[in-house]
């Protein structure tokens, strides 16, 4: 039987420190190209305000970078340790895209970080842009090739399953490359990060106007702020929309869980404000909500970009829905479990040297292998992810990520007719938005894998089967160790920046 | 000296002027840090707790640690996946 509480644990380890390393990411993704921007401007210029400027941000942006540094690298320790077999089982998919980010991050990030450090005056005023410029791609390209890999368990292409090595094996590198899932996490996730340093960028100048410091520095950062974020903010809204679409056409329970969907149907509304009927149950008639404002055809024009589609229930995905042509989960769990029987009968007759069973066996594994993964649930509902962390993170993502496009905007306004200064509450609420940033960002991680469970890989992989037979106590016992250091590298970081900031913008 | 041999030894007198350039750029870039040398210090202590601590003593490769060669790697993994290990 699996061991759900070693599961738990693992589970709740990765998702602790995926969690706190994504406060570091976002800021780093979003500021090097401020900060790029900024030193366009004063290579244009000529104008030495924005050196300094530019060089304030730089600073913070180093502290971030230094802080967040190697977080990620955990995530790498966990997989041998806590989920070997997942490991084992997409090594060959995943070995590309870690090493080519590895490499990149180490060369361009590393060499053309020192030039921006290092090299004001040193060397010339368009090899130093050049050099920002880069660390802001080079930032960005890394974390591509991790969404990519993080794609492919969203949407597995590429790929077969050898049973002699028990391990997806890459059939096409240019489909595991390319895969759409892939491109639109990855672009929905820099987007958020664009705002999250625009957000940043915006509060921290905005807290100078309060305090009626630095102010034309900090004017002017705002202005780059707010621009940058108003067009991210577009661009997040669009590339939302795509990531949307990609759900429901691979992972369409997840998008029924986003939207607290039980009961399939055409003309689909999306739910803007609800609460959810905490007695609603797979499977029953009780109503989904118990009160709810619904735009109408949202979710299907979302979806399907049709507002006529129809969007598929949990209900749907569970029970099969023979007019659409969606087998019920029980079948698919009666099919992975023959996957599973035959791929045991290979074994043993390969082992033995029985060639005819082996290749009867091979061929009913191959026949079911597309159910492989359902052959490890136990019950039907299994399929369902968390409905209610899944829905509220989403729409209070989708809430938050509208507030920073209305707060962009109404920022940039108020700057343009000279008016940001009286605007005392409009300030107050830029700054006070920067946790908000970094909350909403960590919903979007929440609804991305929490609403792909139970799945490791889409599929293919429960997580319950992605874990190693390590103890418990010793998960136990990093979880809480992860705890305590990343917090206090997140109060560090908090300090430290804090400790820059109040200095003021002048003499970085 | 041979034409080739002179125009070698140019070319390795450059480059060991383009590698002493590169290590002076670095050695002043670190001289001259204030703030960069306490976030150094932090990227240092993390480096030692992640990669001697965390690694050496709680995060073995299980894998690795427990089997010789991938045959047996793959051999364990396929016993989980065939539900024979108790999983």
């Amino acid at each position: 039987m699996e061991d759900t509480l070693l599961t738990d644990w693992s589970r709740a380890q990765f998702a602790l420190t995926a969690l706190y390393h994504w406060l570091f990411v976002p800021l780093t993704l979003g500021l090097s190209f401020i900060i790029a921007i900024m030193e366009t401007i004063y290579v244009k210029t000529g104008n030495v305000v924005w050196k300094e400027i530019t060089k304030f941000w730089m600073t913070l942006f180093a502290i971030n970078f230094a802080i967040g540094l190697a977080t990620g690298i955990i995530m790498e320790f966990e997989f041998g340790t806590n989920w070997s077999n997942y490991s084992w089982i997409v090594g060959d998919i995943f070995g590309a895209p870690l090493a080519i980010e590895g490499l990149m991050a180490f060369f361009m990030e590393s060499t053309f970080f020192a030039v921006m450090f290092f090299g004001w005056d040193k060397v010339s005023k368009r090899m130093h842009l050049l050099s920002t410029w880069l660390v802001a791609i080079g930032s960005n390209l890394s974390a591509l090739w991790i969404l990519i890999a993080n794609g492919w368990m969203q949407h597995p292409v590429g790929m077969e399953f050898n049973p002699d090595t028990a391990r997806f094996e890459m059939s096409n590198f240019w489909d595991v490359l390319f895969n759409s899932t892939g491109y639109s996490k990855f672009l929905h996730t820099i987007g958020s990060g664009y705002v999250m340093g625009s957000l940043f960028v915006v509060g921290i100048s905005a807290w100078y106007l309060l305090k009626n410091k630095d102010v034309i520095k900090a004017k002017k950062s705002i202005v780059v702020g707010a621009t940058f974020g108003l067009i991210t903010s577009i661009f997040l809204i669009m590339t939302g929309d795509e990531s949307a679409h990609e759900v429901a056409l691979h992972q369409p329970t997840k998008l029924a869980a986003m939207e607290g969907l039980y009961d399939g149907h055409k003309r689909a509304g999306i739910v803007a404000v609800g609460q959810l009927n905490s007695e609603k149950k797979i499977g029953d008639d009780k109503e989904e909500f118990t009160w709810s404002f619904e735009i109408p055809y949202a979710l299907s024009f979302l979806g399907y970009h049709n507002t006529d589609a129809f969007v598929l229930g949990m209900n749907d995905m569970v029970y099969g829905n023979k007019e659409k042509d969606i087998e019920s989960a029980k079948s698919q769990i009666e099919k992975g479990k023959i996957a599973i029987s035959a791929l045991k009968s290979y074994k043993e007759a390969k082992k033995s040297g029985d060639a005819v069973k082996a290749t009867d066996s091979l061929k009913v594994f191959r026949e079911h292998e597309k159910y492989f993964g359902y052959g490890y649930l136990k019950d039907e509902k299994d399929i369902v992810p968390p409905v209610a962390l899944t829905f509220y993170s989403f729409h209070l993502m989708v809430g938050l990520g509208s507030w920073f496009f209305m707060l962009f905007f109404l920022i940039l306004y108020f700057a343009m007719v000279n008016k940001l200064d009286s605007k005392k509450m409009l300030l107050r609420a830029a700054l006070w938005s920067i946790p908000l940033g970094y909350l909403a960002g960590e919903l979007g991680w929440i609804v991305a894998e929490v609403g792909r469970q139970p799945w490791a890989i889409e599929g293919m992989l429960p997580v319950g089967m992605a874990t190693s037979q390590v103890s418990t106590t010793a998960v136990q016992t990093t979880f809480w160790l992860f705890a305590i250091l990343f917090t206090a590298l997140l109060i560090a970081e908090i300090r430290i920046m804090t400790k820059q900031i109040k200095i003021g913008m002048e003499g970085h | 000296m041979t034409a080739m041999q002179m125009i070698l030894s140019k070319i390795m007198k450059n480059n060991i002027k383009i590698v002493k350039k590169i290590f002076q750029f670095y050695q002043e870039g670190f001289q001259n840090m204030r703030l960069g040398k306490t976030l150094w210090g932090i990227i240092a202590i993390k480096f030692v707790f992640f990669f001697v601590i965390m690694k050496m003593f709680f995060f073995p490769n299980f894998l690795e640690e427990n089997f010789s060669n991938d045959q047996q790697r793959a051999e364990h993994v396929l016993k989980n996946l065939t539900l024979e290990k108790g999983k």
